[in-house]
């Protein structure tokens, strides 16, 4: 460690930290939202599928999502650690606080709703990750299409009718919805946050991250949440 | 002369820094053209002719330049208008018939004093450490020989308006000193003046800033919000540039 230690331990370093991860997960939710768009061309799961199998057989995929896996590990290990160091740096509270006149509520909430995203996160894994990459607790089914260049049967894993199952328990649905809006507040404060902690904050340029960070957190989970209510309405199948 | 005005007072007293506080209830008689201090003397006299001990507060210029007047008035330093300290605050901004909740600052790094006067030696100890220029003694050096531009100097001059007065503290939910620490750090820093030590005085300050228990930034932008002088959240992204440069060269 010795010189990179300040990471871990001064209070500017532990910042880098959550927005280095953090922009690293904001690129991850992009690339995952592109995918997860395939079902909206309602060809039965079919693009889904054949999206689903190259991400789960590039070498180069395979080894960002140990990448992936250690940058949520340490943006949640550093974030919560955070958010009680900081906490304990006011012992005594104030008898009234006016934070709604100089702050917004999410931006003061990040350990809430990043808390509420990792219990949705532990759920999500459990229903689609686990399922697929392990087999448990239950195989995914399978199905064949013709490949489009050659004509001969292929056998792909159908992930696609696995979301249709998990997405027909209106619980889910919803839970999955919470979860999109508690990630839309997430980075509503998270990607403009991101570039300020990095340096990269002049009034020339920031209008400019501020109007991307604000459609980027609106876009993205407005799509992630319309799968699930989509494909529970039937609209998808 | 305004016409009077009656105000419900919720005033935190506490007889020093290991004493447990309480609010205490007054009502005061003012009028719209006192200042908040003003009032604040005028509850005071009152206490003083009833025998009590009067409130401790912290004052000094009382025109918004010496950084002291350090109350928390209903959940917001320096009180609900933007752009002021305590001291240029005025009764006006308030209804009669008003309950005012005045706090001191809170911050592990501020302990309290007295009453509403905290003390802020931590702010002295960040400067010690860094916030500096060395500088040879003799004859003044000619004007002009150190070349700056209109646009540096300015911002910088910006950045130097930061009166030290701790209102980022208080404002911010982790009790964080960066919008201070900031402040001075890009002042010095864009002077011509400030390059021999820039990038060890980064870090010093920022880990003497650690020491002293304030908290992390999470960019929320109440400090900033909150500042009398209405330092700009920039000068924060500039610290963290300043920050991980010194330590990309091995500081």
């Amino acid at each position: 460690m010795g010189v990179m230690s300040f990471l871990f331990s001064s209070s500017l370093g532990r910042k880098l930290v959550m927005a280095v991860t953090g922009v690293s997960l904001i690129a991850f939710l992009l690339v995952h939202c592109l995918i997860n768009a395939t079902v909206f061309f309602n060809d039965g799961g079919k693009t889904f599928n054949y999206a689903a199998r190259f991400m789960a057989e590039n070498w180069l995929i395979r080894t960002t999502e140990i990448f992936l896996f250690l940058g949520f590990i340490i943006h949640i290990g550093q974030g919560l650690w955070l958010v009680f160091d900081n906490r304990a740096k006011r012992k005594a509270k104030y008898a009234k606080s006016a934070g709604s006149a100089n702050s917004k509520w999410y931006s003061r909430s990040m350990g809430l709703l990043g808390t509420l995203i990792l219990i949705f996160l532990v759920l999500h894994l459990k229903h689609f990750w686990v399922v697929s990459r392990f087999g448990m607790p239950h195989h995914l089914g399978e199905v064949q299409y013709v490949a489009s260049h050659t004509g001969s049967q292929e056998v792909l894993e159908n992930l696609f009718v696995e979301m249709v199952n998990v997405f027909a328990n209106p619980i889910a649905v919803i839970v999955y919805v919470l979860g999109c809006f508690s990630l839309a507040y997430h980075l509503l404060h998270g990607f403009t946050s991101a570039f300020q902690t990095l340096g990269i904050n002049h009034k020339s340029y920031t209008p400019l991250i501020s109007s991307l960070g604000t459609a980027f957190s609106i876009i993205i989970p407005i799509v992630f949440a319309a799968i699930p209510v989509v494909m529970h309405l039937g609209i998808i199948k | 002369m305004g016409q009077s005005m009656r105000i419900n007072l919720q005033v935190w007293r506490q007889r020093n820094e290991k004493a447990q506080g309480q609010f205490e209830t007054y009502n005061v008689e003012t009028n719209p053209d006192m200042s908040f201090l003003e009032m604040f003397d005028v509850l005071n006299e009152q206490l003083i002719e009833e025998g009590k001990e009067p409130v401790a507060f912290d004052h000094d210029c009382r025109e918004g330049i010496c950084g002291m007047c350090s109350m928390v008035i209903n959940g917001r330093p320096h009180g609900p208008k933007q752009g002021i300290t305590t001291c240029q605050l005025h009764m006006r901004s308030f209804q009669n018939g008003d309950t005012i909740v005045v706090e001191p600052w809170r911050a592990n790094a501020f302990p309290v004093v007295k009453d509403l006067s905290v003390n802020r030696s931590a702010f002295d100890r960040i400067i010690s450490a860094g916030g500096f220029v060395s500088v040879n003694t003799g004859n003044a050096v000619d004007a002009n020989s150190v070349l700056i531009s209109k646009e540096v100097a300015d911002e910088a001059f910006e950045a130097a308006t930061c009166i030290g007065c701790g209102a980022c503290v208080s404002a911010c939910k982790n009790a964080s000193a960066m919008l201070f620490v900031g402040a001075k750090v890009s002042q010095l820093s864009m002077l011509p003046q400030g390059q021999p030590e820039r990038e060890t005085r980064v870090v010093a300050m920022v880990n003497q800033m650690d020491a002293e228990g304030f908290g992390a930034c999470t960019n929320t932008g109440a400090c900033a919000a909150e500042c009398p002088k209405q330092i700009p959240l920039s000068v924060i992204a500039n610290l963290n540039r300043e920050f991980y440069k010194a330590k990309l060269n091995g500081k």
